[in-house]
């Protein structure tokens, strides 16, 4: 039982940990939405795995939370950004492909190398879990590094807070008003975010960052 | 009991901010705020001196539930705590009964009143508090509240620029007590001063400590090299603010450093007295140099106040000394020679600055060379003055004298001492402590006599008056304190025993047993001190002088041109002047402390135009000091403007490279 238990909790993470390799060399605009929605899918599999793990009811409303707003609202939300800001062009990645999945894998490895030193008092489903989900933050990070495109960015942030909710969802005892919190500001800086997009549009016809900074009169 | 009585008083201290703001009328609210906050200081230095006389051994404390959730605030009134509370209340009460005339003058009492009482009540919570917590709370208050006293008037480009620097020295200061503290309560965070003072702590550790606390206290109290921010922010902030920030907080000062070393850290090693000492001996000469150079009359006594904060350290350096090496009986000595000029100096230094304020509101003027000839029109504030003046340059009868003689007690006793590094230090530091007190009595027969004597070198000093009687009330009082205090110095040894004696572990024999008031440090056969005697005798001299000349003179009294030098009506610009006063010290000395350097600059034959000098005086501690520093700082902040406006995508890059290593170390270093 116990091993069932913990294999199909690290296939989730895994799984997740795959996606974030994925969006980072997707590099078309609506198939990285759609990809991040499969990411919170699989986020939302993995937190209720969890709940129903360790009989941790509250951990449900977590992973009903990421269904709903990660996985369906918020890139349907930008989905219909994206149509009417027209832009389903190819987006350019700053780093090539190659380097940037060779870099995902050396930041993966350090993060799950990282994790299973520095917790050895742990039950080893906790520091798996940990591994893989510090090493999904450093793959959201890299995303908003390598990508010039305002939306990409904000994914690449929001694939990041997944991270920090399988992190915090593996550790046990993490009390439910925090997870609340954290998805009320995923979806206000996705307002924010939203609305200046529209803004920069309006002002600059375009939402590629680099055209602000030449406004700035500086180098991209 | 005694501890809630001050407790409240500071409580009331507190909320008087709030009336300030409340009350609109400017005399009412004048009145109101120094009038509570003297009641507030006077029933709380009742209570202290009540504690410390009744010595009953009983130490009142008390643990509030503010600050820190797991630590609270805990407050306690020992004997050390009693007695430097005491000097706070009595400046602090002082201040305000001069407030309640010479605010009145004040252009932006709304700068001033909010922060008076709030500026006293943080001193005298860092003198009660009992945790490093609440301790570093109250001190950072206190510097931010008189801060905010020095910028009171914004508009002068100096005062803004005095404020600037000392909140600079005020946060180093800090952060040196904070690490000190830090130190102090170990690993474990026991921040309770009852929890550092049983912990042991390690020879390395407790060092570091010292150099601290050399740093972080010795940068509020004034030690040279640290002064630097003293003589601008003293003189910028209201008259009796300038005397509470010299005559009180540099005290507070003085008393973490006593709280620390003395009573937190444990026994001293035999090293610690000697970079006491030698700071302590420079300060007092480099001090009184300063102050000789000065002209303006605030900033003078405000570099004076440097010199006086070097012979307190001088007394607690013998006092480290002679307790390392197992001396006690001396060690007391020592300490209550320091202790005593601590109060001698809170009453002369806080006297002369109101006569400074006194002056400064009926002339408008600092610069001595723009004042004279105010004892004929001031004689009552000219009166409190020279009190002050006496006294501060150690002249018998007055308090001073009684100090600076039982330092000396103190080092004469230095033979005694068997190790030879201290040994040597202490004679040459007693021949710096000599220096520096002639120089100061030197330097204040400068003050008195450019300011009030001669004749006036400006028509505000000629159309001077004497001040309020508020002012005036103040300054006699703080005289009658000078003179009271050196003529029974017994009784004022026998009152901190108790302190002297949990510090050191022995108190000074007791003095008011003695007959007629003499004091006997020692013992008979060396040395006795007898104030009343010296009291009597000067005045049945001066007397009797009197009566000698009114008898074989005549009556009548004549004024005489004063230093005409065969020119009866010449400007009064042809008088002695400051700088002409101080040129013979600074031809000695200024060469090398100061690299003064004078140029000649003599017109050619036949030209009519004026001959110049011109005197170029360097100030080498702020050039060594300061002067790199600030150019690093600058340097450093040149290259980091280049981060200043980059790419979302860049900061970006930053936090995550910054990240990435941040792992990789954790990951090589585990």
């Amino acid at each position: 039982m116990d091993k069932i238990v913990f294999d199909i909790a690290h296939l989730l993470a895994g799984s997740i940990l795959l996606v974030s390799f994925m969006m980072l060399y997707q590099d078309r605009l609506s198939a990285l939405l759609n990809l991040f929605a499969l990411h919170a899918v699989l986020l939302a599999l993995s937190v209720a795995w969890q709940a129903h793990v360790h009989a941790a009811p509250h951990l449900y409303v977590t992973a009903m939370i990421a269904l709903f707003f990660k996985a369906l609202f918020i890139p349907l939300a930008l989905h219909r950004i994206v149509v009417r800001l027209n832009i389903h062009r190819q987006i350019e990645t700053v780093v090539g492909v190659g380097l940037t999945m060779m870099l995902g894998m050396g930041l993966a490895a350090l993060a799950m190398l990282l994790m299973v030193r520095i917790t050895p008092d742990s039950d080893l489903l906790g520091r798996e879990d940990l591994g893989f989900a510090l090493a999904t933050v450093m793959l959201g990070l890299l995303l908003m590094v390598t990508r010039r495109n305002a939306v990409s960015q904000v994914i690449g942030f929001m694939s990041l807070e997944n991270g920090t909710i399988l992190a915090a969802t593996g550790a046990k005892g993490m009390p439910m008003v925090v997870e609340i919190s954290v998805a009320f500001s995923i979806l206000i800086a996705f307002i924010v975010i939203g609305v200046f997009l529209f803004r920069i549009r309006e002002r600059f016809d375009t939402v590629d960052l680099q055209a602000l900074d030449q406004f700035r009169g500086e180098q991209g | 009991m005694t501890i809630l009585v001050v407790l409240s008083c500071v409580g009331l201290l507190l909320a008087l901010p709030v009336a300030a703001i409340g009350i609109g009328a400017r005399f009412t609210a004048n009145s109101v705020i120094y009038g509570l906050a003297m009641v507030a200081c006077l029933a709380s230095l009742a209570a202290a001196l009540g504690h410390l006389l009744a010595d009953t051994g009983l130490v009142p404390a008390v643990t509030l539930p503010l600050g820190l959730p797991w630590l609270g605030a805990h407050f306690r009134l020992d004997a050390l705590s009693a007695f430097f509370l005491a000097v706070v209340d009595l400046g602090g009460a002082a201040a305000s009964l001069y407030g309640l005339g010479y605010g009145r003058h004040e252009t932006a009492p709304r700068r001033v009143l909010p922060f008076f009482p709030v500026f006293v009540a943080g001193m005298q919570l860092v003198v009660l508090a009992d945790d490093a917590f609440t301790f570093l709370f109250s001190w950072e208050f206190m510097s931010l509240a008189s801060w905010a006293l020095v910028i009171a008037d914004h508009h002068e480009r100096d005062n803004v620029r005095a404020g600037y620097v000392y909140l600079v020295m005020a946060s180093f200061g800090t952060a040196a007590l904070l690490l000190a503290f830090g130190l102090l309560a170990g690993p474990d965070g026991g921040y309770g001063f009852a929890a550092i003072r049983a912990a042991s702590h390690s020879p390395a550790s407790a060092s570091l400590v010292l150099a601290l606390l050399l740093l972080g206290a010795g940068s509020k109290a004034g030690l040279v090299p640290l002064h630097v921010w003293l003589p601008l922010a003293h003189p910028a902030a209201p008259s009796h603010v300038s005397a509470l920030m010299s005559g009180v907080m540099t005290k507070v000062a003085i008393y973490a450093f006593v709280r620390v070393v003395f009573d937190l850290l444990g026994e001293p090693q035999w090293w610690w007295s000697m970079p006491v000492l030698a700071l302590g001996g420079i300060t007092a000469v480099l001090g009184v140099l300063y102050a000789l150079m000065q002209h303006d009359l605030k900033r003078l006594l405000a570099y004076h106040t440097v010199e006086n904060i070097g012979i307190i350290y001088i007394g607690l350096g013998l006092a480290l000394a002679f307790r390392a090496e197992g001396l006690p009986a001396v060690a007391a000595l020592a300490l209550t020679a320091a202790l005593f000029h601590v109060l001698n100096h809170m009453t002369f230094k806080s006297l002369l600055f109101f006569g400074a304020g006194a002056v400064l509101t009926v002339t408008g003027e600092r610069d001595m060379e723009h004042l004279g000839g105010l004892i004929h029109r001031m004689p009552a504030t000219a009166f409190a003055f020279l009190i002050g003046c006496a006294a501060i340059s150690a002249l018998p009868p007055f308090n001073g004298f009684v100090s600076e003689w039982l330092t000396f007690q103190a080092v004469l006793q230095g033979p005694k001492l068997a190790l030879w590094g201290p040994k040597l230090l202490v004679p040459s530091v007693g021949a710096l402590l000599a220096l520096s007190a002639a120089l100061a009595a030197g330097c204040f027969v400068k003050a008195f006599g450019v300011t009030f004597l001669s004749r006036p070198r400006s028509t505000a000093a000629a159309t001077a008056c004497d001040v309020d009687r508020f002012s005036l009330a103040t300054m006699l009082l703080l005289a009658l304190l000078c003179l009271l205090a050196g003529i029974l110095p017994g009784l004022v040894i026998d009152t901190w025993g108790p302190v002297v004696g949990n510090l050191v572990g022995q108190r000074m024999p007791v003095q008011s047993v003695e007959p007629w008031l003499t004091i006997i440090p020692v013992a008979a056969g060396r040395s006795s001190y007898n104030g009343l005697l010296v009291f009597l005798f000067i005045a049945w001299a001066a007397l009797t002088a009197a009566q000698v000349i009114h008898r074989w003179a005549s009556h009548a009294m004549r004024r005489g041109p004063a230093w005409d030098c065969g020119y009866p009506d010449a400007s009064p610009l042809t008088q002695y002047s400051a700088s002409g006063f101080a040129q013979p010290i600074r031809r000695v000395f200024g060469s090398v402390v100061f690299r003064a350097t004078e140029e000649v600059d003599m017109p050619p034959p036949g030209d009519t135009g004026p001959a110049r000098l011109t005197v170029m005086v360097h100030d080498l501690v702020w050039a060594t000091f300061y002067e790199p520093v600030a150019r690093a700082i600058g340097i450093l902040a040149d290259r980091l403007n280049a981060f200043q406006y980059l790419t979302i995508r860049k900061y970006l890059s930053f936090v995550f490279v910054a990240l990435v290593v941040l792992l990789l170390a954790l990951e090589l270093w585990l």
